[in-house]
């Protein structure tokens, strides 16, 4: 019999970075089909593809034995395979029961027929278990658990024969994810192939099939679910390809005095009574599968935040953070190299030589007039340290390559000499050789006596690179791995939670 | 659970708001007017407001999709220029007039679309430029102000049916009950409230983007050529009046955002527009009859924006990162 849903030989490249390379998935009829993998796997990839977001480089897509060619996401809609995202695909200023609506309205004399519409929509919500939601609310005034249950209840709405849920449960409630699983269940019965994916391995053991493993954009391995161990799946997504890049690790430290000091840190729902240190010439990682809490500490340790509760302390004294400019302390500051250079780093159309010195203008100038001469000499030592090809330092930062825009971005706050340098998973989409100069780069800060706090999606840098790894699951720090304890085995069971696990792997 | 009105008085606050604003300004200004209220000052005051409510109707479907037109004063000059050779003689040909007329606004808003649709362009941009083609245009079909106009048609749509209601407020609601309400519930009008709010996550959802957004430029064109045609009711001649193009563009979003439309798209509507426009227009009225210096009223359009603009920042407030007040 063929599957309901085959993808096979699904390559794709973004620039020069492999996202997949000859995937495969396939997927039975009343099966549900969990899709494994650490960051970067290619798993999202996949399901791009999957749902005619991204277009493979090469690759076939068969459903019920017929090929599958689709541009946009409405033709892949058309064909029966609906996506509920992990960046919600809802319209925030429409109502939920247009939104459930969107894309086939009842329509009666050519204009959408609100009344069959809304009852629809009420149809949808009490099949997912959500009949709380009006659907007249705007979906914008919904918390975020309930907009999700919204997006669950518009794919079904759709009748797909192939529903993927991309870390569709990660905003619910426990009480929510219950409701779900019950309809994902009822769905089964009914012939759906639902394609399903979590960072929550005890989701998967409860609710999948069959389980696929994706590493480095390929496929691993495919096998029922309930026949590995969670530490044979672990292995699975690890693989081994660690590479030396890594500076060496200087000699334990004596204990000292923390730079940073951060007290029972907590925002909204999202961060979680934090508590740590980092002392001066330590480098700090912080682990975790994304979108755990990482970015947003980051933004609260750089005052871009409001409503932060807990202290937060800086060599001892409590400062405030209300603001990026707050954290321009004296005696240093506190930098944040951010995540997306293009929009939050650089003003990518002014030249290298005004992007370096904007965040630390104010050192060179007096009463609101730029001292040149100082200026120069600043930005020439940062092109040295860094290595920033000097060629174009009047053109825009716009013509360098992402790896020496990057630099420009480290550049621009080292010149404020901070004490305190956060980082937002810095090497993303930059090439090895200038990984390899930024792991070096950190050490040599470090030596300078500042207080590095390292987030990465890549497990091999945090482990080549920093002397404590906190890793952070829900927004709380979960444990804290040192030295030793300091390999992939450990972080990818700490990042999903796994404790028990742990404890039976020998260090 | 909230009862449904609760709901739809949420989100259409806006339009509210400049309902009963427009409407508590007018009876002021018509109790103090030295002549009393009559038909002739109401036909006056709707002729003027309905003039600039096609303009603003034209503005706001391009903003509902978190656009512009830059072009709409424009097309509204050029149309009053085409209508001042066009809608005369017989009314056979009158009506052939009219028709042309209304064909080219919609000829206008076409070209805007495929150049923001196809070119990617932005739409301000896209927009200032081929604003100044239709003047261009405009200034060819009439170099110098003149013209004529079939007089019986322009009295006609500029006066009142039965000697009580003026034709202007029947065209306006009529537009509305016969062109906007159909379009607002149909998937295409739907599609650019869907576009204002997230054009990625409209995209995502398989919304018909291009049409849509294409859609909406075409159909403020149309608008536009209707208050083109009305103007030459008024005036019974056409003008290249590039002052008044550039006064009833401005004039427009003003009139779109006291109506409760958001700029930012997705959220408000043509009702609403329709008494902003007559708000803004009642504000030069109440001065006149309060006795005040003319000199006052772009002060006071001022003020009176930046209140209903301000009413729209409230969300700010809520705002958690800080980074986010920045986009």
């Amino acid at each position: 019999m063929t599957p309901l849903l085959l993808m096979e030989g699904i390559s794709k490249r973004y620039g020069g970075v492999r996202a997949l390379a000859d995937a495969r998935l396939e997927c039975g009829r009343g099966r549900i089909h969990a899709v494994l993998g650490e960051n970067g796997a290619g798993k999202s990839t996949l399901i791009k593809v999957l749902s005619g977001v991204v277009k493979p480089d090469a690759g076939t897509i068969e459903l019920e034995g017929k090929p599958l060619v689709f541009a946009t996401p409405a033709a892949a809609t058309r064909a029966g395979i609906v996506s509920v995202f992990q960046e919600l695909s809802l319209l925030p200023d429409l109502t939920v029961a247009d939104n459930i609506g969107i894309v086939d309205p009842p329509k009666k004399w050519g204009m959408i027929d609100q009344r069959a519409q809304r009852r629809r929509a009420e149809a949808a919500l009490a099949r997912v278990g959500a009949a709380d939601i009006h659907p007249l609310a705007r979906v914008r005034d919904l918390p975020l658990s309930r907009r999700q249950m919204v997006e669950i209840a518009k794919a079904l709405a759709r009748d797909p024969k192939v529903l993927i849920l991309d870390e569709a449960t990660s905003a619910l409630t426990a009480a929510d994810v219950a409701e779900v699983f019950k309809v994902l269940r009822q769905l089964r019965e009914e012939g759906l192939a639902i394609v399903f994916i979590s960072h929550r391995m005890h989701e998967i053991a409860e609710l999948a099939d069959d389980c696929s493993v994706y590493r480095n954009g390929s496929h691993v391995a495919t096998f029922a679910s309930g026949t590995k161990s969670p530490g044979e799946i672990i292995e699975m997504m690890i693989g081994r390809d660690v590479e030396s890049v890594f500076p060496t690790r200087p000699a334990k430290r004596q204990a000292e005095a923390p730079a940073l000091k951060v007290t029972n840190l907590s925002w909204a729902d999202r961060l979680k009574n934090i508590d740590f240190e980092v002392r001066p010439g330590e480098i700090v990682g912080l682990g975790g599968l994304d979108g755990q809490g990482q970015r947003d500490l980051l933004l609260a340790l750089f005052g871009a935040l409001t409503g932060v509760g807990g202290s937060v302390a800086v060599n001892g004294k409590v400062v405030t953070l209300s603001s990026p400019r707050s954290t321009k302390l004296p005696g240093g500051g506190i930098a944040l190299i951010p995540e997306d250079r293009k929009t939050e780093g650089l003003m990518l159309a002014m030249s290298v030589r005004d992007n370096l010195s904007f965040a630390a203008i104010d050192q060179f100038s007096r009463f609101g007039l730029i001292d040149r001469q100082a200026e120069e000499a600043a930005i020439g030592e940062m092109i040295r340290l860094l290595r920033i090809r000097a060629d174009g330092i009047d053109g825009p930062v716009a013509a360098l390559s992402g790896g020496n825009q990057q630099k420009v971005v480290i550049g621009k706050w080292l010149m404020t000499k901070p004490q305190i340098i956060l980082l937002n998973d810095p090497t993303r989409g930059v090439d090895v050789g200038t990984k390899q100069e930024l792991y070096q780069l950190l050490r040599v800060l470090a030596e300078a006596r500042a207080a590095v706090l390292f987030y990465s999606t890549d497990y091999a840098e945090l482990i080549g690179c920093c002397d404590r790894v906190l890793i952070l699951y829900d927004g709380a720090i979960v444990r804290v791995l040192e030295r030793e304890d300091m390999n992939e085995r450990n972080i990818v069971a700490s990042a999903h939670n796994l404790a028990t696990t742990v404890a039976e792997v020998p260090s | 659970m909230k009862r449904d009105w609760s709901f739809w008085l949420a989100a259409n606050r806006g339009p509210l708001i400049a309902a009963v604003l427009s409407v508590a300004m007018f009876t002021l200004f018509a109790s103090q007017h030295p002549a009393g209220f009559s038909l002739n000052i109401v036909n006056t005051a709707a002729n003027k407001g309905a003039l600039l409510a096609f303009v603003a109707i034209a503005q706001t479907i391009p903003v509902l999709t978190s656009g512009l037109d830059l072009s709409v004063g424009m097309v509204f000059v050029l149309e009053n220029c085409l209508a001042s050779t066009l809608v005369v003689g017989s009314p056979l040909q009158t009506a052939l007039g009219v028709a042309a007329v209304l064909a080219s606004g919609l000829l206008c808003g076409a070209l805007n679309g495929l150049i923001v649709v196809v070119g990617r362009l932005q739409p301000i941009i896209a927009t200032l430029a081929t604003g100044a083609i239709y003047y261009g245009i405009a200034l060819l079909v009439r170099p110098a102000p003149g013209g004529a106009v079939n007089e019986d048609f322009a009295d006609f749509i500029t006066g009142s049916v039965g000697d009580a209601v003026p034709f202007s407020l029947i065209l306006l609601v009529a537009v509305v009950l016969f062109i906007w309400i159909p379009y607002r519930r149909s998937v295409l009008g739907r599609a650019a409230y869907a576009i204002g709010s997230s054009e990625q996550a409209a995209y995502m959802s398989g919304v018909p983007v291009a049409r849509a957004k294409f859609l909406s430029y075409v159909l403020a064109g149309f608008f536009a050529a209707i208050a083109g045609l009305l103007l030459t009711g008024l005036t019974y001649s056409g003008e290249a009046n590039a002052l008044l193009g550039g006064s009833y563009t401005l004039s427009s979003i003003a009139a779109v955002v006291v109506g409760g439309t958001s700029l930012y798209g997705g959220s408000g509507g043509a009702i609403g527009t329709i008494f902003g426009a007559f708000v803004l227009r009642t504000i030069g009225d109440l001065l006149f009859v309060f006795d005040m210096d003319p000199l006052w009223q772009p002060l006071f359009l001022g003020i009176v924006l930046l209140i209903s603009v301000s009413l729209g920042s409230f969300r700010l407030l809520r705002v958690k990162k800080r980074v986010d007040l920045y986009r």
